[in-house]
């Protein structure tokens, strides 16, 4: 890797760590680990899965935030804090920049995972007393978790490159919902007639399908994740977010910074 | 003392003192609104719109509608309010959510079906729930178990209950016993000792434990109601044979029409009435049986918890 982009990537992990939101958000996480046992205790023979369900979609909820809310930020900041002229001037691309910013916030959010996920294991143990070979299948949720904030970053970094963080966290925020329901839209789109149906197939084709990378329910009940699609959702999420990571570049090339 | 010091402490107090204040307001609003938190309002009644609120979390949002429909006919049954109109849709959407929650399936239907007090009185609905938990879990031998079940005790419909049994008993991880059981509802339909092959095989095939005291006390209430009919028949007996009724249950052994003074499983005899009639010394340990009992008699659901740890315990030893 470039050495540039190495060093921002770095520097983007280095202040999003001393962010002291991300560290409230990961306190957040595994207080809402420990909360999961309170409530699988008023239940009814789910602990474990509410352990699985609250701890993943806790993971993937904070992570979400995380990436939207420091992604619109990345570019913005800097510009506000006339920093990005400072390295600017030195001999570095704009793309080597929007690059490193992109790996050092995904970098983050993979450490963030990381400690997140040690506390849903921690609170799985306590609740069933052992590991099963199935919760192994926990990792590769946190896996496509980790795909999905490749996505979510690399769509924040795109909208921060040319629009101001407010409307960069509602675009964000908007692609991630409707990201969830992509398949209903091709769904439907199947349903239209000529015209119609390209348009809203291509459409829909433009939009994150999300809804793929989310197997907490079935890894929950200790179903195993085929190999084919581990392979696919990698592929689409690097390809998805090299898209919007190429956009971002696109845009900041052009973007006129004085 | 510094300004800045000073200001500390003050707000330090002021922030103590106004959160037990506001604790203290909060709990006098607990009690003007009594039952208003958790209000049995099911905002969103389409199991599939709440699916797509969930934006994908849904195996989370189901744990939570199966703790709130635990939470609502537990808290309904409790203060034998009679009233679980909101217990079928709240678990047609848990299963909508995740269709692979077998708990909600199981339990769920077995709070729906029951007649009250001991459930909500709708088999039709736990059979519409446990069909669709079937349909999303075709080779789970015990959801076919369970509505086999309510086709037999709730509806008395044994040639479906036969059918279903039947049905379940192929499927891989049945208890072999299921096809004696599908052969048995169709041959001796009704009969006590079908219903016993039942709740022995409820016992045998569910390790939970609420599950296993239901069956222990379905088990001990269809003792008591053989005995009890025992008992009658051989009232009658001495009836035809002396012109009057027994004096008492030594009466009846001493003639010959009882092998011994009958007992129920707590190991107290059945009282005799001077009119001939049978009575449960404490019908309130029994909560399942049908006879046996004063005309009057309302059971206490209150006390089937404490009932099913005592059995269990019991069992155990």
């Amino acid at each position: 890797m470039n050495a540039r982009i190495g060093h921002i990537a770095f520097n983007t992990f280095r202040e999003a760590v001393r962010d002291r939101v991300l560290y409230n958000l990961i306190a957040f996480t595994l207080l809402l680990s420990g909360s999961a046992i309170l409530v699988g205790q008023i239940s009814m023979d789910v602990e474990r899965l509410v352990v699985v369900n609250m701890g993943l979609t806790a993971v993937s909820l904070f992570g979400i935030v995380i990436a939207i809310f420091i992604g619109i930020q990345l570019v913005s900041k800097e510009i506000e804090r006339r920093t990005l002229y400072t390295v600017l001037s030195r001999p570095v691309r704009r793309w080597e920049f929007i690059v490193g910013k992109f790996l050092g916030l995904a970098g983050t959010l993979v450490v963030n995972t990381f400690f997140m996920a040690i506390g849903v294991f921690v609170a799985l143990l306590y609740v069933a007393h052992k590991f099963q070979r199935p919760d192994g299948w926990i990792l590769v949720a946190l896996y496509f978790i980790i795909l999905q904030f490749l996505i979510i970053c690399a769509i924040a970094l795109f909208f921060s490159s040319f629009s101001s963080p407010l409307l960069s966290a509602v675009f964000a925020f908007s692609l991630f919902v409707i990201g969830t329901f992509a398949e209903d839209l091709r769904r439907f789109a199947a349903m239209a007639n000529s015209v119609t149906r390209w348009l809203v197939t291509g459409f829909s084709y433009l939009l994150p399908n999300l809804s793929s990378l989310n197997v907490i329910s079935s890894v929950a009940h200790q179903q195993p994740v085929s190999a084919q699609l581990i392979l696919n959702n990698t592929a689409y999420a690097f390809l998805y977010a090299a898209t919007a990571l190429c956009g971002a570049v696109l845009i900041f090339e052009r973007r006129n910074l004085k | 003392m510094k300004a800045s010091r000073t200001i500390t402490l003050t707000a330090a107090v002021l922030l103590v003192a106004c959160m037990l204040g506001s604790a203290l307001f909060l709990q006098r609003l607990d009690k003007i609104r009594t039952g208003a938190t958790l209000d049995e309002v099911l905002y969103i009644t389409s199991p599939k719109a709440v699916k797509r609120l969930a934006l994908g979390y849904d195996g989370l949002l189901a744990d939570v509608y199966w703790t709130r429909a635990i939470q609502y006919f537990g808290r309904n049954h409790f203060l034998q309010t009679g009233r679980y109109e909101l217990l079928a849709p709240l678990l047609e959407i848990t299963t909508t959510l995740d269709p692979h929650l077998r708990v909600a399936y199981e339990f769920g239907a077995n709070f729906v079906a029951p007649a009250p007090p001991n459930g909500a009185g709708m088999p039709e609905r736990a059979i519409r729930l446990l069909e669709y938990g079937i349909q999303q879990n075709p080779q789970e031998p015990k959801l076919f178990y369970s509505l086999g079940f309510i086709y037999y005790l709730e509806l008395k419909d044994y040639a479906k209950a036969s059918e279903t049994f039947a049905a379940g008993s192929v499927l891989p991880g049945a208890h072999p016993s299921m096809k004696v059981l599908a052969a048995q509802c169709a041959q001796h339909a009704g009969e006590s000792q079908t219903a016993r092959m039942l709740w022995i095989m409820t016992y045998k095939t569910f390790p939970e434990e609420n599950v296993q005291a239901s069956a222990l006390a379905h088990l001990e209430a269809l003792a008591i109601d053989d005995g009890v009919t025992q008992v009658e028949n051989a009232v009658t007996l001495y009836g035809r044979k002396t012109g009057k009724l027994p004096p008492s249950l030594g009466a009846l052994v001493a003639e010959g029409f009882l092998p011994g003074i009958p007992l129920d499983p707590d190991g107290h005899p059945f009282k005799l009435l001077p009119d001939g009639e049978v009575r449960v010394q404490s019908p309130d340990s029994f909560p399942f049986i049908q006879k046996g009992l004063p005309p009057d008699y309302k059971p206490k659901p209150s006390k089937l918890e404490k009932f099913y740890k005592m059995r269990l315990q019991e069992q155990s030893r």
